[in-house]
């Protein structure tokens, strides 16, 4: 029973990592129906920022909201020079531009920062078990941040008027437009949080997963998994998607098909949810543009 | 009175061919105008090519400023409020919501406190139903809550594409009477298109009818009335 | 017609060519244009996917890895010849691909995108598994005996197994294209076209769809099997994400509607890793990311697209000296 106990919490410590993928990945989907599949290894790429900076000398959480900022605005110039061009264009278009993006970062995190797989420190710790030893601190104090991050962003797109524009820029531009609402400004600002949240994620679960060019391909799919399980259309559902797919993963892969299958379970959580349940748990029915 | 709205020589259209052929035009500061005509004529593109929404050329003043070359938030930013074609309501998000993104561009809180207050004695019905999400309104509640995010934005210039596209005669007849409510209360100037030439000309003081992308016709409501061609093929009579 | 008939001489042109290549190259030649061969067919599966359906798939490596598989588990561990493996290798294949493209097809859109690359990801892992080593060799992966020339034939192994891989990949390419053409084309045309006005026409569009991924993946898994006969030896890690990404960007450099862009991207994805680490060293998957967002943005039907206007101007040259 405890060890039951004991993959549920370490199943939704990896579930607010995916949550917080999964939410990136449908703000960008939910405003321009495009996926970012370069998602996963631009938080990378902001986690080896992250490590550079902590190496040089700054302290933890100062590096965290740095690498967080800077994430902002690799999230806005990649809308501006690579989605903006392409925003029309037919999906093959956008898929080949965002591999393309994927296959770059991927290179140049090897290119520059090595290949080796590092450890990442970790801020948070205890002097004593917690919860009678079913959590290691990181998983609690990870979990907690997470869990702030995206109710700061749920507080964000409630209850401020740029918050409200930009949700309203994605369900409708013409009209939003039509109230003043700079909408191509709120396309560049949406991936800049996209980008933002990624990176808090993968400085997260680096002490975890350890970094290294390919710390968050696996992420990425689970988090694919969180999104379609949540429904692509509903933020919320995304982020409860994901803590459902942590929790899965955690109790397949220790009770059914073993840790070295749990990439597929990702696989067949998706398969499935297309089968049973197309629209996710959360979504709305497939609107299909004529 | 002055002319608050100024077209010259304007074309617009989608793609390459024009829609509209080069029509010259003016709203009169706190009048009614309606802009009549048949299916595909150029009325929806007349009011798309006023605020940016398409492709166009010639010359657009507003208040004295140009605005041809204006992006649509600026143009609505210096004071136009559009009624879109099809109402353009935010289906996911609530009433309040949408009314909140009206009064986007507003920084004055109480101004728009004080707005939301007198839109709501314009159309009581959006207060019952603040909490909803807009896509549950009926066709008619949608139509108030687009003229009322269309107010919102406290316009110098209210555009309205078929107002009563869609609704039951009676709601046509209560949306009506509250524009030219508005029109008197609010000194709101109000460029109105309209298939159903005798509502609209009820309300307007002057009006023009377009034919495939040109003006055929334009002068003061009643003299329109009078007009043969209008008569005959708008208000069957 | 004219075009047909020109099509027809022009793709015996190039495969008599390519036949009698088999005879002046050396056999380390010999085995790049095999894989060459091999890659186009991989990358015509492709094809008919996108370019004749307007879907996209990013785990066409899965497919690819299932051909090899099949070929070499039955080579190594069964003693089957390695002909009769490939009709094997193409059904299990087709069979995976209807798997996959049934749930995801229905929907349209990125559903598919989504889930093969989600596929691609995981299918090293299931060839990795213990539990199946005993079948695939685990990590270690499997070894095959090199095929010989039939009949006594006065041809080296490498000569044969390069005109074995011609032979077959030769029929793929006339399956695709008589496939194209015909009626189910002009239907898979439609669908990608206006798929809405397809279904009013009558078309079962989830149907059809999900068949035409089938053909595709059918097409890659051949691909998979010519490969192992090839290279005599398959293992989990041959198979990873990067395969996948890497026959996606063939796909597009070749020409995404195109049936001879096909040999292109065969050609782009045999011969570029050499040239990319010629140019870089340190981040050759950076030049295949750069050169897949230049042709996104500068040629986005790739070089068969180019090749189909030269071909348009030289029948039209009045109208090119304009």
């Amino acid at each position: 029973m405890n060890g039951l106990l004991h993959q549920i919490s370490s199943g939704i410590a990896s579930g607010a990592i995916y949550a917080s993928v999964s939410l990136a990945l449908v703000m960008i989907y939910q405003a321009t129906h495009h996926v970012n599949f370069a998602q996963g290894e631009m938080a990378t790429l902001s986690t080896f920022v992250a490590l550079t900076l902590i190496h040089a000398g700054v302290p933890f959480w100062a590096a965290f909201v740095i690498t967080v900022v800077l994430s902002f605005g690799l999230g806005v110039a990649v809308e501006r020079v690579l989605m903006r061009p392409v925003m029309n264009a037919p999906v093959l278009t956008s898929v080949g531009v965002f591999i393309g993006l994927l296959l770059v970062i991927n290179a140049l995190d090897g290119w520059i920062f090595g290949f080796t797989i590092k450890a990442f420190p970790s801020p948070f710790h205890s002097a004593h078990p917690l919860l009678g030893g079913l959590v290691s601190p990181h998983e609690l104090g990870e979990t907690g941040l997470t869990v702030v991050v995206l109710l700061l962003v749920w507080a964000f797109f409630r209850f401020t008027p740029l918050g409200l524009a930009m949700r309203a820029a994605a369900h409708n531009p013409v009209s939003a437009r039509l109230c003043g609402v700079n909408v191509s400004r709120m396309l560049g600002l949406g991936w800049g949080l996209a980008a933002a949240i990624g990176a808090a994620a993968g400085i997260m679960v680096a002490p975890v997963v350890f970094l290294d060019p390919n710390m968050m391909s696996g992420i990425l799919l689970y988090a694919f998994a969180g999104a379609l399980l949540g429904g692509v259309d509903n933020p919320f559902g995304a982020v409860i998607g994901g803590f459902i797919v942590g929790v899965l993963e955690n109790i397949f892969g220790a009770y059914i098909v073993g840790t070295e299958l749990k990439l597929t379970v990702a696989l067949i959580i998706i398969v499935a949810v297309l089968l049973v349940k197309p629209t996710g748990l959360f979504g709305r029915a497939v609107q299909v543009r004529v | 009175m002055p002319a608050l709205l100024e077209a010259r020589d304007l074309r617009a259209g989608y793609g390459p061919p024009d829609v509209l052929h080069g029509i010259d035009f003016t709203v009169e500061e706190g009048g009614v105008t309606a802009l009549l005509g048949a299916n595909g004529a150029g009325k929806t593109t007349t009011l798309r090519a006023l605020c940016g929404m398409i492709r166009r050329s010639g010359r657009i003043t507003l208040g004295g400023e140009r605005i041809e070359r204006a992006a649509t938030e600026e143009i609505v930013r210096r004071g136009v409020g559009h009624v879109p074609d099809g109402r353009g309501t935010f289906l996911e998000l609530s009433v309040e919501e949408n009314l909140r993104l009206g009064a986007y561009t507003r920084r004055d809180r109480a101004g728009v406190a004080a707005d939301m207050e007198r839109m709501f004695g314009y159309f009581p019905r959006l207060q019952e139903r603040l909490r909803q999400q807009a896509g549950t309104l009926s066709g008619g509640e949608q139509q108030m809550l687009a003229i009322a995010r269309a107010l919102l934005v406290k316009p110098r210039l209210l555009l309205l594409d078929e107002p009563s596209f869609g609704l039951a005669p009676l709601i046509v007849r209560e949306i009506f009477h509250i524009l030219r409510r508005i029109n008197a209360e609010e000194r709101t100037s109000i460029l109105v298109v309209e298939q159903n030439a005798s509502l609209a000309l009820d309300l307007a003081d002057h009006a023009f009818l377009l034919e495939t992308g040109r003006i055929v016709v334009s002068g003061t409501a009643s003299a329109i009335r009078q007009d043969e061609t209008v008569r005959r093929s708008y208000l069957g009579y | 017609m004219n075009r047909n008939r020109s099509a027809v001489w022009g793709g015996l042109g190039v495969f008599a060519v390519l036949v009698a290549l088999a005879f002046v190259s050396s056999s380390y030649h010999l085995f790049q244009l095999t894989m060459l061969v091999v890659y186009a067919v991989a990358v015509l599966g492709m094809v008919v996917l996108t370019g004749y359906n307007g879907q996209i798939s990013l785990g066409q490596g899965a497919f690819f890895a299932i051909g090899s598989y099949v070929t070499a588990i039955l080579m190594a561990n069964y003693n089957w010849p390695y002909w009769a493996t490939v009709p094997v290798a193409a059904a299990a294949s087709a069979l995976m691909g209807f798997l996959i493209g049934f749930p995801a097809l229905r929907l349209g859109g990125l559903y598919l995108a989504l889930t093969t690359f989600a596929l691609a990801v995981a299918v090293p892992q299931v060839l990795k598994v213990d539990a199946l080593s005993g079948l695939t060799g685990g990590v270690q992966g499997l070894t095959m005996d090199k095929a010989e020339a039939p009949f006594h034939l006065p041809l080296t192994g490498d000569q044969w197994i390069y005109l074995f891989t011609l032979i077959v990949g030769g029929l793929m390419f006339l399956l695709a294209w008589n496939l194209t053409r015909g009626r189910i084309g002009r239907a898979m045309m439609a669908v990608r076209e206006q798929s809405t006005a397809a279904e009013a026409m009558g078309i079962n569009l989830a149907g059809l769809k999900t068949r035409t991924f089938a053909v595709s993946a059918m097409l890659t898994g051949v691909a998979g099997a010519l490969s192992s006969i090839a290279v005599q030896f398959v293992a989990p890690d041959s198979f990873n994400f990067f395969l996948s990404i890497t026959l996606f960007v063939g796909l597009v450099v070749g020409g995404v509607d195109s049936i001879p862009g096909a040999l292109f991207g065969g050609a782009f994805v045999e011969f570029l890793p050499n040239i990319a680490n010629e140019i870089s060293k340190a981040a050759p998957g950076a030049i295949y990311g750069a050169i897949l967002i230049a042709f996104m943005f500068v040629m986005p039907r790739g070089v068969g697209g180019l090749l189909s206007r030269l071909a348009r101007r030289a029948r039209k040259p009045a109208v090119a000296a304009e």
